[in-house]
């Protein structure tokens, strides 16, 4: 047990004296939850639109200020011939516009419908189905307005066939990305550094020339890493509620049991790829390529597993910061009850278990 | 006492055979020398020896133990400095220390006595990061490191390499004093000069020994009379002499040519010959062969 202590002390020497890589490990959940909560966001605001209105009544005025004086809008361009709708998507600096049918107040008033028409920049198509989903939601609040107002069904209907979602908090989808994506880069990929830097710079031969557990050897790597992305998660879980204001609506508990699980997988993994490989630069590029670009790429952090083609989506099953962040999202937001994890658990648990197994089956007492 | 012994040793990384058939026996209480040039398979041999890697063949055991099946135990009791500088560098000197005085169950305290000599030379710097040592202390601490657990056997891997002579002459006066201490040493080198400090040596090519024997048997085997020739224009000399038909060999040895002379031909005769090209300042003499000599020789056997 000394000897175990003495080993994990001299792993935390080395982590805390390569200040830079600590300062990297540190800053990086910050960094990314900052990066993917305010710059690469999908959210709308103070969106530049323009406005083709030949009505020029009551309704459309009402509307067009509802628009403007919302956080998400700002109408940049009021539109005098509707010609000029192709040009001012060239530009580039109009992303959406709202085109008004011909006498809109009289036919909403006397046959109780009016259409509108939204026109979104088709070449982000994500961003397009959010713009006209926000548009659509400001129409349907002024619809709701009036009819309170004279009890009669009133109906404006808005010309886009894209879905709304109330929400569309982009932070929702990548707080659970970037927890993933952390943990893993934290245990798997230090980790296996870790063990190959000493086969490298060949203490690693001293270390299995001693008395000293090849088990205690691995363990006692994994203790720093362990404990080091503990902090990480507390980090991305306070930013995510303080910062970015994405509720924690489950149980904390079950959110750490299911962290701790999915940690003890990417240690396991770390450790397979250090029996793998025989240079940190291996190591690196190993589990670069083969974890992280398939957390970036397959878990449904940054594309939706619905749409893959089904070979890519069974390819994903096998990628486990899927579990985890599906996980993640259903207890983190949704705030679902333990039975709507149970699989995830028992699939990231079978992971932990068996990838370990495998591991420990791989990792060798001896030289290569 | 037999400290430890193999037997018929095979070893080989894909096509390239590092070690062949390899047999040696160490008596406990000895230093034992093995010589020869880099990738002859002296590391090979020790990491099978200190149970890092498995021979294709062939048996070992160290201290009566089976480098397969007790590797466990052998683990114990012996030391091990492999030949690439093996501490942690962003480490300091005493935690170097004490962690591997941890590792191998026991404190710096415990066996001070034994590393004294050549810690307290570095103690001084002993809040210094390793990395940041000069190459001899950098060995001294690596030495110190593999001594701390006081191992029955030492292995040391071309301890000296790259250590400037002061250091090598105060590491090799470290080990004979260790050898009082009862320690089986087992070291490598590829400097020639320092075999003859062994109490025996096993000269190794190509994962062979061409011989085992005392450094003082091994030259004395020496079957002729070597010559030492020297002049003012020694590049020419080397390609003269590797022409001439009565000289049985020559080597290029520092300053000077080692050669030997076929049966009838005396040095006049190279003296005279020599002159003739108009060779300068040409100095012959008969010279005691050297360990390197004897390992040139059964070289190129």
């Amino acid at each position: 047990m000394k000897q175990f202590r003495s080993f994990v002390r001299k792993e935390y020497y080395h982590i805390f004296r390569d200040k830079r890589t600590m300062l990297i490990l540190l800053a990086m959940p910050i960094v990314q939850i900052l990066l993917f909560g305010f710059a690469i966001t999908t959210e709308v605001k103070d969106v530049k639109v323009a406005v083709f209105d030949p009505s020029k009544d009551a309704s459309t005025q009402r509307i067009k200020e509802r628009i403007n004086t919302s956080e998400y809008f700002t109408i940049a361009e009021e539109l005098t011939n509707i010609d000029q709708i192709n040009d001012i998507f060239k530009y580039g600096k109009i992303n959406l516009v709202i085109v008004f049918s011909e006498n809109f107040a009289e036919n909403l008033l006397h046959t109780g419908e009016a259409k509108v028409q939204l026109i979104a920049d088709g070449t982000d198509p994500n961003q397009a189905s959010t713009l006209t989903g926000y548009v659509s939601g400001i129409l349907g609040s002024y619809q709701q307005e009036l009819m309170e107002q004279y009890q009669v069904p009133f109906q404006i209907i808005p010309e886009t066939r894209m879905l709304y979602n109330p929400q569309l908090k982009s932070a929702y989808n990548f707080v659970p990305g970037v927890m993933g994506l952390i943990l893993m880069l934290i245990c798997a990929m230090m980790t296996s550094i870790a063990i190959v830097r000493e086969k490298e710079t060949g203490t690693m031969e001293v270390l299995l020339s001693s008395p000293m557990k090849p088990i205690y050897i691995i363990l006692a790597k994994a203790v720093p890493y362990f404990t080091l992305s503990i902090v990480n998660l507390i980090t991305i879980l306070l930013l995510s509620v303080f910062v970015l204001g994405v509720p924690v609506s489950g149980s904390l508990f079950w959110l750490a049991i299911l962290s701790l699980l999915f940690v003890f997988v990417a240690l396991a993994l770390g450790l397979f790829i250090s029996t793998l490989v025989n240079t940190q630069m291996a190591a690196m590029l190993a589990s670069g390529m083969g974890l992280m670009m398939p957390i970036m790429l397959l878990s449904g952090m940054m594309f939706p597993i619905e749409s893959m083609p089904p070979v890519l989506q069974w390819v994903s099953a096998i990628v486990p910061a899927r579990w985890y962040i599906e996980a993640v999202k259903k207890i983190m937001i949704q705030g679902v009850e333990l039975q709507y994890i149970a699989k995830e658990l028992v699939i990231i648990g079978v992971m932990a278990i068996s990838l370990i197994m495998l591991a420990l089956s791989k990792f060798k007492t001896r030289l290569s | 006492m037999v400290a430890l012994s193999a037997n018929n040793l095979n070893k080989s990384y894909g096509t390239v055979q590092a070690l062949t058939d390899l047999s040696l026996e160490v008596e406990k209480g000895e230093i034992y020398g093995i010589i020869g040039p880099d990738g002859a398979g002296k590391t090979t041999l020790f990491r099978i020896l200190t149970t890092l890697l498995l021979a294709d063949s062939g048996t070992a055991t160290v201290d009566g133990l089976d480098v397969v099946k007790d590797y466990k135990q052998i683990r114990q009791i012996i030391g091990y400095m492999p030949g690439k500088f093996s501490l942690y560098q962003d480490l300091t000197v005493e935690e170097n220390l004490t962690f591997f005085a941890t590792v191998f169950h026991t404190t710096i305290e415990e066996n001070y006595h034994l590393i004294e000599d050549i810690y307290k030379q570095i103690e001084p710097f002993k809040d210094r990061r390793a990395g940041k040592l000069s190459g001899g202390m950098k060995q001294k601490l690596a030495l110190s490191c593999a001594l701390i657990h006081k191992p029955t056997v030492l292995f040391l891997d071309e301890p000296t390499t790259g250590v400037d002579p002061v250091s090598r002459k105060e590491f090799w006066e470290m080990l004979m004093k260790l050898k009082t201490e009862g320690i089986t040493i087992i070291v490598s080198t590829p400097y020639m000069d320092e075999a003859t400090l062994c109490d025996r040596i096993a000269l190794i090519q190509d994962g062979e020994f061409l011989k085992v024997d005392t450094p003082r048997n091994i030259v004395a085997d020496y079957p002729d009379t070597l010559w030492a020739v020297q002049a003012d224009q020694m590049h020419q000399l080397l390609r003269d002499l590797r022409d001439l038909p009565f000289i049985r060999r020559s080597f290029s040895f520092g300053e000077t040519f080692h050669v030997t002379f076929d049966n009838d031909t005396t040095p006049g005769q190279l003296k005279d010959f020599l002159a003739a090209k108009s060779y300068t300042n040409i100095a012959i003499k008969e010279i005691e062969p050297t360990v390197e000599d004897c390992f040139m020789l059964l070289s190129r056997k």
